[in-house]
This record gives structure tokens, C-alpha cells and sequence, in this order.
């Protein structure tokens, strides 16, 4: 397993590249939005009943949908006090023309490691109340989904995924002659911290115009990109995902994904609050 | 965050005595596979990566060639002898899936890969003993193979990780600061073009804290960098010698 650069699978036309550029030069997109611009989100929780807890986020045409599964397992050896975290990420079939039939490749691993280490240490859930008796501890599996891709998955996916932890309902543990396991009929909240909800964004970079929310042909021209994930005040997870950035661009970057942080947690806030 | 099994910060100092600002000792060798058009070996303490370039040669698979630039393959990957506990399973993790995708795309800015079209370059970095900072030495010994194949190259690309530990910023995580510490940050960047190519996070940062690391991480490139330079000099002085004599 090796990581090949995946230019030759994605393009988008040079004449609609060099359109892209030239506009956002003058402060533009394609779409009509400002660089600073976040496309409309549209979240909604309980979206699929089999789920132990599910979301599904609209961030422009980019559609996602997080289902969780609460599972009984063992702790991880080096956390035995702590209940598990599981994020896996499948970008369908159906998501875009480039995307094919198969087990999860690099971008989708990608996308899920860094939903997940938003997650995994801001206290947004509370994994020290997630063991249950006998050295077994409560596994969230959480799945993310991406239907249809129009950029800026990471984001879209991390609402989804927090929502959907909000959302979520813990099984009752039972016990019986076979040992313990879990009884649907009976559930309560996962309990959550909605005021550290992790939120992630991501700016793109075009020539010298830095950009939140990129949409799928911006993905493909841009000349950097990089993710942070907030938790209150705090940058909890951070992961350049294309190119580079200066010092400057770097600081820029991080004021700009500030701005989008007030933006995307009041939408999350007016669901999960 | 689990307790450490020892102080990580104690009189200003850490667990294995350096100060917060110090690298631990750092060894590199170029050209250390005859085989390979390129080659590095980097080790930031117990930390060894090996990497080894072959390229640019005809780019395979034929439909993923590119009419106008090269393209590049990376793999990341950990011998199962490599770790302090279990051994680890030689197949691919989604760990190091994610670090092989992440270390192609902090290589690629550096790579002049429009000299290259129609051909593909591959990187391959094992890593035979891992004490915390695999990424960012495997990132130096990339860089350093694909100097010693010859690639074009904008700038060498030196990676170094800072962390927090106890509040304070620190440099070169080793395997004991990376499990207990509060937070991690892997950074790849290049010293004269002063670009950063690889940045990954994680743990609670404030802004200044996160600020500060990045400017200690710089200081740390720039010390590999000078080590990294003279490596890639003295392969090339000794086998002067060997033509000319001294």
C-alpha cells in the first residue's frame, strides 16, 4: 500500500482552472460567494432509526450522513478507563465521478482519522463514563457516509459526526447466565459537552486568496489546503492536506478558520444546543 | 491524557534530561543503499527511518501518467520489530496509510515534478526503530533520498515534531512524551524557501502556544538542516577522494 499522487484521477479542465484563479483574484468564486463565505448548512439529527444515533449535514450540495452504533468491547490496553472510539469513513459510489467501488482509500482513511482525533481528547464526549462492569467498556462505531461530494468534506463530515454523538442513545447493559450485553429496549443519552463540540475547518489557498468551505472544482485548483479543529478556545487537531503554506499564510489560515468556527457552531448549536 | 510513568518535565528538564528546546542526537547518512538511485538514513535518537528513491522511471499504472509532470509514489511503513511492545503487523495500517498520503504531499511541493513527464518517482521509507517522530525523520530521509537521486528539488523539506508537555513547548518528541503528553505536532518544512509542507496536530492548543511550537519547530529544521546538508556533502567529497585522491 503506497500513496500515488492522484492527479491523473481528478482533473478539472485547465480553461476552468485558469477561470477559477482569475476570479478569485478579484475577491470572487465561481459560485458568487466571498472567500470567507460558508455555503448554506442544513443539519438534521435522527435522520435513521436503526441507528443507536444518526445526523445528516447539507454544507452546499456536499451531503453526509453519520450513523453510530454503540457496541460492548474491550478498552484499549493503554486506556483501560475509558470506553471506545471508533470513526470509519466511506465515500460512496455515488458521491462523484472520480470515486470508485472499494475499500476506503487514503483520502477517505484521512477523512476519518481527522474527524476522529477532533473528537477523541476535547471532552466533548466524556469516555470515562463510557466502562461498564467486568473490564468491558461501551465501543461507539461511528460511520460516516458521504453520499454526494461537493468539497470540504472534512467539515461537513465532523458536523455529522458530533451531531450524530449528540443524537446518540446508550443501550442499557444486561446481564444474564451468557454474561453481559446490550439491551436496546433500554436507553439513555450519551452523554455530551455541547460548549466543547469539536468543530473543523478548512481553507483552501488559490494563488494569494485564502478561502473557507471549497467546493469540489475548487478542491481541484487549489494550491494548499489546511484543516483545524476547534474545541472552545483551543485548536484541537490540525492536518495539512495539500501544498504549502508561509509563515504568514499559515497565521492568516488560522484567524480565517476562526471566523468559520463562529459560523459553523452556531448552526451546530442550533441543532445539538 | 493517561499519567506518565515518570515526570516528563523536571527542573526544567525532561524525562531523558534534554532541554525542552533540544533535538536528540541526530545522525544521517546518504547513499546507504547501493541500489537505489537515492538514499538516507536519519535517525533522531532511537528513531531510525530508512528511505530509498527509484526514479523517475516509466510511470506505472499506464493510466495514471500525467503528459505534463511526473507523479510521485510514497509508502510509509514500520518494520513488525520496530515497536516497544507487540510486534506490530506488517500490514498496512490505517496509520500509516494516512502518514504515506500525508508524506507524499509535504514531499511534492519540494519535487520539481514538471521535469519529469509522463515518469514516476517512488519514495519508500521504513522505519526499523520507533521512538516517536517516525513521520518527521522519515520526512528528512525522503527528502535527503530524492537529493541523492538527483531529483530536481526546490528545497530540501526537514521535518521535526514539537509538543506540549506540562504546558511547556518542546522539541523532538520522543516515544514516552508522544503517548503521555498533552500534544503533538509534526512539522515538515523548508529551510530556505521558509514554507511549511507538513503540519498535523493534535491535543489543546491555545493560539500563542501553537505559534510558539511552530516557531521552535523551525529552529529544529534549521539545526537537521545543517546536519542533512553536510550529510549530502560528504557522500559526494569522499567519492571526490576516491577519484582524485586526496
Amino acid at each position: 500500500m503506497a500513496s500515488i499522487s492522484p492527479y491523473g484521477k481528478r482533473f478539472i479542465s485547465y480553461l476552468r482552472r485558469e477561470q477559477i484563479k482569475r476570479l478569485i483574484s478579484t475577491k470572487y468564486r465561481v459560485d458568487g460567494r466571498g472567500p470567507e463565505q460558508i455555503r448554506d448548512v442544513d443539519i438534521k439529527i435522527g435522520v435513521v432509526k436503526t441507528a443507536d444515533g444518526s445526523a445528516e449535514v447539507r454544507l452546499g450540495k456536499t451531503h453526509v450522513v453519520a450513523g453510530v452504533k454503540v457496541g460492548l468491547g474491550q478498552p484499549f490496553p493503554d486506556a483501560p478507563d475509558e470506553g471506545v472510539l471508533v470513526v470509519s469513513a466511506e465515500v460512496l459510489p455515488h458521491a462523484s465521478p472520480y470515486t470508485e467501488v472499494g475499500p476506503p482509500d487514503e483520502s477517505a482513511i484521512e477523512l476519518a482519522r481527522v474527524v476522529d482525533r477532533g473528537i477523541r481528547h476535547c471532552g466533548y464526549v466524556d469516555f470515562k463514563k463510557l466502562v461498564v462492569e467486568g473490564g468491558k467498556a461501551y465501543v461507539l462505531w461511528v460511520d460516516l457516509y458521504v453520499i454526494n461530494d461537493d468539497g470540504n468534506l472534512i467539515d461537513a463530515a465532523n458536523l455529522a459526526a458530533v451531531a450524530a454523538l449528540k443524537n446518540t442513545q446508550l443501550p442499557a447493559v444486561a446481564k444474564d447466565e451468557t454474561g453481559i450485553r446490550l439491551d436496546r429496549n433500554n436507553k439513555s443519552p450519551l452523554p455530551v459537552e455541547v460548549s466543547k463540540a469539536p468543530v473543523a475547518v478548512s481553507v483552501g489557498k488559490i494563488g494569494n486568496v485564502l478561502l473557507l468551505d471549497p467546493t469540489f472544482e475548487e478542491e481541484l485548483s487549489l494550491e494548499g489546503r489546511i484543516t483545524f479543529t476547534f474545541s472552545e478556545d483551543k485548536i484541537v487537531a490540525a492536518q495539512k492536506t495539500l501544498g504549502y503554506f508561509t509563515q504568514a499564510e499559515l497565521e492568516t489560515a488560522l484567524s480565517l478558520a476562526l471566523k468559520g468556527r463562529d459560523r459553523l457552531f452556531e448552526a451546530l448549536k442550533s441543532v445539538i444546543g | 491524557m493517561k499519567k506518565s510513568p515518570v515526570p516528563l518535565l523536571q527542573n526544567g528538564l525532561r524525562a531523558d534530561g534534554r532541554a525542552p528546546d533540544q533535538m536528540r542526537e541526530v545522525n544521517i547518512a546518504v547513499g546507504v543503499v547501493s541500489n537505489a538511485d537515492g538514499s538516507a538514513v536519519v535517525s533522531y535518537g532511537l528513531t531510525t527511518a530508512v528511505a530509498a528513491v527509484y526514479g523517475p522511471r516509466e510511470a506505472h499504472p499506464r493510466h495514471l501518467a500525467l503528459p505534463d509532470r511526473g507523479i510521485m509514489r510514497v509508502r510509509y511503513h514500520m518494520a513488525p520489530f520496530s515497536t516497544k511492545d507487540e510486534r506490530k503487523s506488517p500490514t498496512p495500517s490505517r496509520r500509516e496509510i494516512e502518514i504515506s498520503k500525508v508524506l507524499r504531499e509535504a514531499l511534492e511541493p519540494a519535487v520539481v515534478l514538471e521535469q519529469y513527464p509522463r515518469s514516476r518517482i517512488d519514495v519508500f521509507i521504513e522505519i526499523l526503530q520507533a521512538d516517536g517522530s517516525t513521520r518527521v525523520a522519515s520526512l528528512t530521509a525522503a527528502s535527503l533520498a530524492l537529493a541523492d537521486a538527483g531529483i530536481y528539488m526546490r528545497d530540501l523539506v526537514i521535518g521535526v515534531s514539537v509538543g506540549l508537555v506540562e504546558n511547556t513547548v518542546v522539541l523532538d518528541l520522543n516515544g514516552l512524551e508522544d503517548q503521555y503528553g498533552e500534544g503533538d505536532l509534526p512539522v515538515g518544512y523548508m529551510p530556505n524557501l521558509k514554507r511549511y509542507t507538513l503540519l498535523q496536530l493534535d491535543g489543546a492548543w491555545t493560539r500563542d502556544k501553537f505559534l510558539e511550537a511552530i516557531g521552535l519547530a523551525v529552529k529544529g529544521a534549521e539545526y537537521v538542516y545543517q546536519k542533512a546538508r553536510d550529510a549530502l556533502k560528504n557522500k559526494y567529497m569522499s567519492i571526490a577522494e576516491e577519484i582524485y585522491g586526496r
